[in-house]
């Protein structure tokens, strides 16, 4: 599989993310600055996490005015959002809701358990956030229509006041998520559940 | 403030009596902050490695720069922001984390881990210590930093004048840039545009605070995002071949930056300085020459490359702004368009050196609580201490694990503070952090590279503050002779005094070491 990874001004998980698609494809990704106008042809596109725009006025907002998320509204090919790729990809309208600050009003950085939607099973994945707090008017809707990708697996904990605990949307072609699955495949890291959330995409 | 004697050096220096604006240049460079007077003959007396050995480059320089084989090198530094932590803990801690990491990758290297050394009067301090933590969260984050170790340390002499210690280490497999400019070349101005914030602040920094005064205004105001755009532009200059010289804009603004990368040289050095983007109007040549505005740098570069160069700034959409040339004249000329507000031997801007006196005094015993009532993953849980992928282990665990990107090999990372030692005894204080450090590194069978410090103390023209400072040094250069534990940067941090009341003798020291494969060890991770 062939992939790219849209970089912004502030993205800051590109080089990590390098990394993990190549140890999940085999193939080193193909790396495209924010004001090219046109998507090489290729698999998958990467949106990374970070501070996009120093994540001024709202995540993601000041992103979603770059040419290039232009070209992604229009293709039919996979789009991943990783973190700041998530709220970019909300921004844009390519994905149903969208994140606010959590509710701690605090950056949170720790490994936790989510799970896969609708089928149940558990990934561990590190999160790293300051605006991860996912909110939809109607999340039954979201469940009914498959749209709900991961939940944090322990959200009684309730950990930055996602409804439902959601911290992964796909819609069709993209999915958009908030835990970091590029920092959880090397032998050092809390898991090597990347390459299963990598399994779930292309499931 | 300049003293009466420093004046009449000046004007015998001169000839002359300076004008308005040189009488600015004087005060900021002569300050305490900006040129070490107090502190200098001591720190000559430290261990910075022998002929030969694995120091690249020592105390000095923006950062160390140590050789770990392989054409690898580690940059690393530790810096303080104490004063402006203080007025305004949320801009002051995130500036400071700024400041540090820039005087890194002013050096040709990617800052790969950060590390801090906090000490607070109590846990009931919330507003010093929630917007320190956070302002050093924020920041970092947004770079894209890892923030891999950070402590936090109790006492109330820390009450009125916290200390707030930034250390970060980079890494790079190509060529190390200095401020020494061995040709002569254009000066650059990049980053961002000129304020009057901080105006003042090493001044500020050379002084002791009293009540009631107003010192938010020399306190920076910082963006990280612009420091993001700066690191990438600046790494991506650096590959170009066409920099001389880099020099990061830290205390003293464009005043000391310019001037150090010439006298350094052996060069002078002609700038206009209404050439200088400004965000705010009206401001005299003495409040640009001083600010402190964050986010900016100057380059000493080879013309020949200019639209390459050029497109790099454009690319990353910074200021870029050619303000003068490096010269034969040994001087250091001002000029605003045509009118010459400057015009000065590079060499008298070098403040006499200060022999202070030193006694003796005999401590009083001290309780030192024991702090139980706070919550460290409180603190670690703001940081991002995995970006980048490479942690291996930190915050949690003491000391930090990063990779070295792309390769087997790690580095362990600890900083290491217990004033209580060195209020009783500096000079076995010392030995005892250094060893503690030493140990540390062992213990995760990482080989002991070298040492950077921070040294905070109170006021310098105490003889007793200025006795510990002696002891401190002196017990740090035996210390680390014995080891073989080269210290090959560091930082002085003197008046960290609040009305009378000062710190105990206050030395943090941060220490690297490396690990020749990281798959070797089975690291207690932290899951």
């Amino acid at each position: 599989m062939k992939t790219a990874i849209i970089i912004f001004p502030g993205s800051n998980c590109d080089n990590e993310m390098g990394r993990f698609l190549y140890a999940c494809t085999g193939i080193a990704p193909i790396r495209v600055w924010h004001k090219e106008t046109t998507l090489p042809k290729v698999d998958m596109y990467v949106l990374p996490g970070g501070f996009s725009y120093g994540d001024y006025l709202r995540a993601g907002a000041l992103a979603n005015l770059s040419p290039i998320v232009k070209e992604l509204k229009k293709t039919d090919r996979k789009i991943l959002g990783i973190c700041n790729g998530f709220q970019i990809l909300c921004e844009a309208g390519l994905l149903p809701g969208t994140l606010r600050i959590n509710k701690t009003q605090k950056f949170i950085c720790k490994p936790v358990d989510i799970t896969t939607w609708p089928v149940h099973y558990k990934r561990r994945i590190p999160i790293a956030h300051a605006e991860g707090n996912y909110y939809h008017p109607n999340s039954s809707k979201l469940v009914e229509e498959q749209k709900v990708a991961y939940t944090y697996s322990s959200y009684k904990d309730d950990i930055n006041g996602s409804t439902r605990g959601i911290c992964g949307i796909r819609n069709n072609n993209v999915l958009g998520m908030m835990p970091h699955p590029e920092r959880a495949f090397e032998s050092y890291h809390c898991s090597q559940d990347g390459f299963k959330i990598m399994d779930d995409i292309n499931a | 403030m300049l003293t009466t004697e420093e004046t009449e050096l000046i004007n015998e220096r001169l000839e002359r009596a300076p004008n308005v604006t040189e009488t600015h240049v004087f005060d900021a460079m002569w300050s305490e902050h900006c040129s070490y007077k107090s502190s200098k003959y001591w720190l000559r007396q430290l261990y910075t490695g022998y002929d030969g050995d694995h120091v690249i480059s020592g105390p000095g320089e923006n950062a160390g720069v140590i050789d770990i084989d392989d054409g690898d090198k580690l940059v690393f530094k530790i810096e303080s922001h104490n004063h402006p932590s203080y007025i305004e803990p949320y801009q002051g801690a995130a500036t400071g984390v700024g400041g540090i990491m820039r005087d890194i990758f002013t050096m040709g290297a990617r800052p790969i881990a950060n590390l801090n050394s906090l000490h607070f009067g109590s846990t009931d301090d919330r507003r010093v210590i929630d917007g320190v933590v956070k302002g050093i969260a924020d920041y970092g984050n947004c770079v894209g930093v890892p923030t891999v170790s950070s402590k936090c340390h109790f006492f109330d002499c820390y009450t009125e004048n916290p200390l707030v210690n930034a250390m970060t280490v980079g890494y790079t497999n190509k060529e190390i840039f200095t401020s020494v400019p061995k040709q002569k070349g254009v000066v650059v101005y990049v980053g961002a545009k000129t304020g009057r914030d901080g105006i003042g602040g090493a001044i500020m920094a050379s002084e002791e605070f009293s009540e009631g005064e107003d010192k938010r205004p020399t306190v920076q105001v910082g963006d990280p995002f612009q420091e993001k755009l700066l690191l990438e532009a600046s790494l991506e200059l650096f590959e170009t071949g066409a920099v001389i010289a880099a020099q990061d804009m830290g205390a003293a603004g464009v005043l000391s930056s310019t001037s150090e990368i010439a006298l350094k040289g052996g060069y002078g050095i002609d700038i206009d300085i209404s050439k200088i983007p400004l965000r705010e109007e009206k401001m005299e040549p003495w409040e640009i020459l001083l600010s402190e505005s964050q986010e900016r740098m100057l380059f000493v570069l080879n013309l020949e490359k200019t639209a390459e160069v050029k497109s790099i700034f454009q690319k990353w959409d910074l200021d870029y702004v050619e303000i003068g040339t490096l010269t034969d004249t040994n001087n250091f000329t001002v000029r605003v368009k045509d009118d010459v507000v400057c015009n000065i031997p590079l060499k008298t801007l070098e403040a006499p050196e200060l022999h202070r006196p030193t006694e003796k005094v005999k401590r009083k015993d001290i309780n030192i609580p024991v702090v139980t009532d706070f919550n460290m993953n409180w603190v670690w849980e703001q940081y991002d201490s995995q970006v980048i992928g490479n942690t291996i282990q930190g915050p949690q665990i003491d000391p930090a694990i990063v990779r070295i990107p792309n390769s087997k090999k790690a580095i362990a990372m600890t900083t290491i503070s217990c004033a209580p030692f060195c209020y009783y005894n500096p000079r076995s204080g010392i030995r005892n952090i250094i060893y503690d450090c030493y140990y540390k590194l062992l213990s995760v069978n990482a080989k002991p590279l070298g040492i950077t410090n921070c040294l905070n103390f109170g006021n310098p023209e105490n003889p007793n503050v200025m006795h510990d400072f002696k002891e401190v040094c002196l017990g740090m250069s035996e210390t680390c002779e014995e080891l073989l534990f080269p210290v090959v940067s560091g930082n002085v941090s003197f008046y960290n005094e609040t009305s009378g009341k000062g710190i105990m003798p206050t030395p943090v020291i941060g220490g690297v070491g490396l690990i020749e494969n990281y798959e070797d060890s089975n690291y207690n991770i932290s899951r």
